[in-house]
């Protein structure tokens, strides 16, 4: 274990403070759904959506920085892991959305409402 | 030459890689990294295959918090988010006793790892358990609705709010409709349960009352509320009406769209997995440090790397509780 053993006991009270924080911030405008943030459009979906996505963002570089202990890991380990994953997932779902967006295109005009 | 050749060794040490240790990071630990970021990228095809079929169906997928607005104790109260509010918090929680079990097993300190790992095995089962509470509602259903012969489903609104079938239709069943058992029919076949309400008994029903409206999949774009038809609409509409439908299955969706319950079960299912697992896991490693094994061994770091699995459960829920119930 390369990272040191002393007790880590308050940062890990702070992370939980913060996430709690997070997540009670998602809940409370999920439920109330401001209409200016939630009605309007912002680069392809509602302001809304970005807040509770950077939020999600944050919480999970909490978790894997803090509770998961990345920060304590050689520079390169955490990039291999990090990096790897970031990477195909934003690839996986850039194309897998667009080919959403196309088949709405193409089949929506055929269905009656 | 070494390095490919089995060397019969005594000192057991076939888990932890012998002595090499790239990025300092021992040989169980690194692998359970990569494990999980295999995992990582099935929950993301999952995830993505979710945010496909919804950008497929965008003008008339459910919305999410008018699914899921139960909350134990509270019935009939409109509670939509709380209770999944409720089961991340819960898990967030867990995640936090297993973090500080793993900051007490590297200062050994057998007896404070012990509490915690039990306190993270109680959390997780309290988890797995409103999982399967909230997947109870989800099954029964909580308003009914009906299908149409070109396979939409039709809510019935009052005064703005959905109603349930048992608010405006009374009675009982009428047209002597019979589950069909393996006692009471062929023997070599049964069906599921049959609904509460006959077809014909919802749509007079309807025509009955007339403050009864029907509630379509479509969203309004404008004001993302799904659009209630007019009576005279909503007549039409019922005119095509094949069968009610109470509650959700792999097979018809009184929420809507059957594949948003198809995705339901499979997401949450899968994850729910994942926490059991963790569970059974974290059983195994409590036991262990209660027996000290650990202690005997000289480190903790069985616990830490089943610790990187239960995190990265509770990491999954994070991202399935936004994708699923909020955006």
């Amino acid at each position: 274990m390369a990272h040191a053993h002393e007790s880590n006991t308050k940062r890990i009270w702070v992370v939980l403070v913060i996430l709690s924080l997070l997540t009670t911030v998602e809940v409370v405008l999920g439920i109330i759904k401001p209409a200016s943030l939630h009605l309007s459009s912002v680069l392809g979906t509602s302001p809304l959506n970005w807040i509770f996505i950077i939020l999600t963002l944050v919480k999970a570089y909490y978790i894997a920085w803090a509770f998961m202990h990345l920060e304590g890991e050689k520079k390169w380990f955490r990039r291999s892991i990090v990096w790897s994953a970031i990477f195909l997932i934003c690839y996986l779902v850039t194309l897998v959305l667009i080919e959403g967006g196309y088949l709405y295109d193409t089949l929506s005009p055929l269905v009656r409402w | 030459m070494e390095a490919n050749i089995a060397v019969p060794t005594d000192s057991k040490d076939t888990w932890s890689g012998g002595g090499a240790k790239p990025f300092g990071a021992s040989y169980g630990k690194m692998m359970m990294w990569f494990f999980i970021v295999s995992d990582a990228l099935t929950f993301s095809g999952f995830l993505a295959a979710y945010g496909l079929t919804r950008f497929k169906f965008i003008d008339s997928w459910p919305i999410a918090d008018e699914v899921f607005t139960h909350f134990p104790g509270l019935h009939g109260v409109h509670a939509p988010m709380y209770y999944v509010a409720l089961m991340t918090f819960i898990l967030i929680v867990s995640s936090v006793t297993m973090v500080l079990a793993v900051d007490a097993g590297h200062q050994m300190k057998q007896k404070k790892v012990a509490w915690y790992m039990f306190a993270t095995i109680i959390f997780g089962i309290i988890f797995v358990g409103s999982q399967a509470w909230e997947w109870k509602n989800f099954i029964n259903g909580s308003y009914g609705a009906v299908k149409t012969t070109d396979g939409k489903i039709l809510q019935f609104t009052k005064d703005g709010h959905q109603i349930a079938l048992s608010d405006f239709v009374h009675g009982e069943r009428q047209d002597h409709r019979e589950q069909h058992t393996r006692k009471n029919g062929l023997w070599f076949e049964k069906e599921g349960t049959i609904s509460q309400y006959s077809v014909a008994q919802v749509v007079n029903a309807y025509k009955a009352d007339p403050s009864i409206l029907v509630r379509s999949e479509l969203i309004d774009m404008k004001t993302k509320t799904k659009v209630v038809l007019s009576r005279e609409e909503g007549l039409k509409q019922l005119a095509k009406t094949k069968m009610v439908v109470e509650g959700a299955n792999l097979k018809v969706n009184e929420y809507g769209n059957t594949i948003f319950a198809d995705f339901f079960f499979f997401i949450t299912g899968f994850h729910g997995f994942h926490v059991l697992s963790g569970i059974i896991l974290n059983i195994i490693i409590f036991f262990n440090v209660i027996l000290g094994t650990y202690e005997r061994r000289g480190h903790y770091e069985m616990v830490e790397k089943v610790g990187l699995y239960w995190h990265f459960v509770d990491l999954v829920w994070v991202f399935v509780f936004t994708f699923f119930y909020l955006v």
